[in-house]
């Protein structure tokens, strides 16, 4: 059989490799996510407040995210930090701090569009049958807004996860570059190994963002009535 | 009056369902040229699916519906032709709502059937100005009223020169006082001679403009009489149970 | 923080600031443009659920959406030439670009499409029109006009995402600063005018968008 050059994926310890690099993003997005759905949580709440500086502010903040893209970011951190601020930081500490930044301001907005879109007549209507402020956070418009919610911070979670693997331009040995040193290191014995590693992680990112998409999907359209 | 005349369109045995649930069963039912038909009848007896049918929008199981001699009902139909011919007017004013009043009216006349423009656009003038909407011509949809609306979807179809119109509760969505400007250009219709089938609650529109009235049920037609025996003596219990609810 | 930028400096690299700009520039407005064609088209196929044709751009939409541009672009640079297919840099950004924003350009034009009300479709076929003059006389303008909105932001998505292409070699902002930095070690300077270039890039698309959003949202032609 002629070689097709497939099996420089599994060759020693090379698929292990792989995955564990994309685990590598997975990490920093799930650590990402965490602290910026706190975050968030707490920005969507302060952007409901009617205090217009405030409101400007963290506008501003949001839009920040949305003009100047995330690669911009990760090499404004990466490259300043250390000779502007004499701060050492890692390629994974600069990425969770830049992906946490961005996603409070995107679950901030979530959270924020969930509560302003409540209908008023949902609290009035629980305000009537007499339930106290709290019974009709608890019962009524928490649950509403979670509904309301869940669909926009898993697709954020699909787009972080894409845009994780960005991380490897700022020097994270991430699923990316140990693809990379794989084909390095196989060049001459395979030389094809290019198309088969970038091809197996093109499917790797696949298969960990697919399932979320149809997962939102799925959600969007149950809660959707 | 009932049953003279050329033949127009011969419905027989037709047979509607979504799924499981049987809507139309064995309807039968023969349209004269010149004739006005009103259907009546509560809520959900299929009256409107029969009137789609008739324009194809919704596809049958059984049954025939003979139009000049084509089975309308059958696979073959070329419904871009027969559909320049049956023109229908919607209960939700379908304007398109992207195009001035004229272009809704000659898109049909000019697109569809090719017309000479300068001709359609007079056909399409003399409509608007016959329904009191001439001054309306360049305007939008969403600067019009209802009524307005709807007087405009009739003028649409009929620019089309249509041997049968036919009205799907046109006034339904009406605010009631448009109902009545929209009813007279019917009425004015039916003096003119144009076949129609109307599907209607409007009792007092029904007895005056129809020729005849079909009242159905349940998917199928408990009984054709003639306005004023319907109105005054209907032949079936269900009909005056129908017209009982109707007077207070 | 006060910090002595280097004025000089900055005005030195303007020019190669300004050619990357360009280079931006013409690759997102070909990426866009073939991203427009490739969503009208692959939108009404979806429309009229054209049998075989329809899973293979569902698929496509799925695998486009699901997977970053940087993986795409290093498929397309890197390995596709091992099995004889070779490309430019610019030409590869392109291609690259354009297989991201088609998926997204469809489900733009998709869902305008199908906020197209099923009553408006019943009134064009009533009077006789047929399936491409339907296409092309009623659905097509009012999804258009419902679409600005999310076309708008796909147009600034896929503006942005030309920031990845300077992984494959191409001298655009990203690689402008980041030899600047190496060469010069002018780090302020060289990130401020990064951060420059692309709110010069961005901003106005984004302040055009929301106002058109606002305008569609206001003005729409609805009843």
């Amino acid at each position: 059989m002629q070689n097709s050059g497939i099996e420089v994926l599994f060759e020693g310890s090379n698929f292990e490799r792989l995955l564990g690099g994309l685990l590598v993003t997975i990490e920093i997005s799930f650590v990402s996510i965490v602290i910026g759905t706190v975050l968030g949580i707490v920005m969507g709440l302060l952007r409901t407040l009617n205090v217009k500086p405030l409101q400007a502010l963290l506008r501003l903040y949001l839009e920040a995210f949305r003009i100047i893209p995330i690669l911009v970011w990760l090499y404004v951190v990466h490259f300043s930090f250390t000779p502007l601020l004499n701060i050492d930081i890692s390629g994974e500490t600069t990425s969770i701090l830049v992906f946490s930044l961005w996603g409070a301001a995107e679950i901030g907005d979530i959270v924020r569009g969930a509560l302003q879109s409540m209908p008023k007549h949902q609290e009035e209507s629980g305000a009537a049958l007499g339930l106290s402020r709290g019974q009709l956070y608890r019962y009524i418009l928490i649950p509403q807004a979670i509904r309301r919610m869940v669909p926009g911070a898993i697709n954020l979670a699909t787009r972080m996860i894409k845009t994780t693997s960005l991380v490897v331009l700022i020097g994270v040995i991430e699923v990316v570059k140990i693809g990379q040193q794989i084909i390095e290191l196989g060049v001459i014995k395979a030389p094809t190994a290019s198309f088969w590693v970038y091809g197996f992680i093109f499917i790797l990112y696949f298969a960990v963002c697919f399932p979320l998409s149809r997962i939102s999907r799925r959600v969007e359209r149950r809660w959707q009535n | 009056m009932i049953n003279t005349g050329e033949l127009l369109l011969e419905v027989e045995g037709l047979q509607k369902s979504f799924g499981e649930r049987l809507v139309l069963s064995g309807i039968d039912l023969q349209v004269v040229k010149g004739e006005v038909t009103v259907i009546l009848g509560p809520s959900g007896c299929g009256k409107s699916t029969l009137l789609r049918c008739l324009n194809g929008l919704e596809p049958v199981q059984g049954g025939r519906i003979s139009y000049h001699g084509q089975d309308l009902a059958g696979p073959q139909v070329n419904w871009r032709e027969v559909r320049q011919r049956i023109g229908m007017v919607f209960q939700n004013y379908e304007l398109f709502s992207h195009m001035t009043v004229l272009d809704n009216i000659l898109l049909g006349p000019l697109k569809v059937q090719k017309r000479e423009p300068k001709e359609a656009r007079q056909q399409a003038e003399q409509l608007l100005g016959r329904v009191g909407l001439l001054d309306r011509k360049d305007a939008y949809p969403r600067q019009l009223s209802g009524g307005q609306k709807q007087r405009i979807a009739i003028v649409r179809a009929l620019c089309m020169n249509p041997e049968i119109m036919l009205f799907d509760e046109v006034t339904a969505s009406l605010d009631p006082e448009m109902v009545r400007e929209v009813l007279d250009v019917i009425l004015g219709l039916a003096e003119q001679g144009m076949t129609m089938i109307i599907v209607t609650h409007e009792m007092g529109f029904a007895k005056s403009v129809g020729d005849r009235i079909v009242f159905m049920d349940q998917g199928s037609i408990c009984e054709i009489a003639e306005p004023q025996q319907f109105f005054t003596q209907p032949a079936t219990e269900r009909a005056q149970h129908f017209l009982d609810i109707f007077q207070y | 923080m006060v910090m002595n930028l280097d004025w000089e400096f900055i005005a030195e690299s303007l020019p190669l600031y300004g050619d990357a700009m360009w280079l931006t520039l013409k690759l997102a407005f070909w990426a866009i443009l073939f991203s427009l064609v490739l969503g009208l088209i692959f939108s009404v196929i979806l429309y009229y659920k054209v049998k075989g044709i329809s899973f293979i751009i569902q698929a496509y939409i799925e695998l486009s959406r699901n997977t970053p541009l940087l993986v795409q672009l290093f498929f397309l640079y890197y390995g596709l030439p091992k099995v004889g297919l070779r490309m430019s840099e610019v030409t590869c950004a392109i291609v690259g670009l354009t297989f991201l924003g088609g998926s997204y350009m469809t489900e733009a034009f998709r869902g305008g499409m199908e906020a197209v009300s099923r009553t408006q479709v019943e009134s064009g076929l009533s009077i006789g029109l047929s399936r491409t003059q339907l296409a092309r006389y009623v659905i097509l303008p009012q999804a258009f006009a419902i679409s600005i909105p999310s076309l708008g932001a796909n147009v600034i998505f896929l503006l942005k995402e030309t920031s990845i292409v300077g992984a494959i070699a191409l001298m655009d902002l990203m690689n402008v600063a980041k030899d600047l930095i190496g060469m010069h070690y002018k780090t302020a300077e060289s990130l401020l005018l990064l951060v420059a270039a692309y709110l010069i890039l961005v901003l106005p698309l984004s302040v055009v968008l929301s106002w058109l959003e606002r305008k569609v949202r206001y003005a729409e032609f609805g009843d």
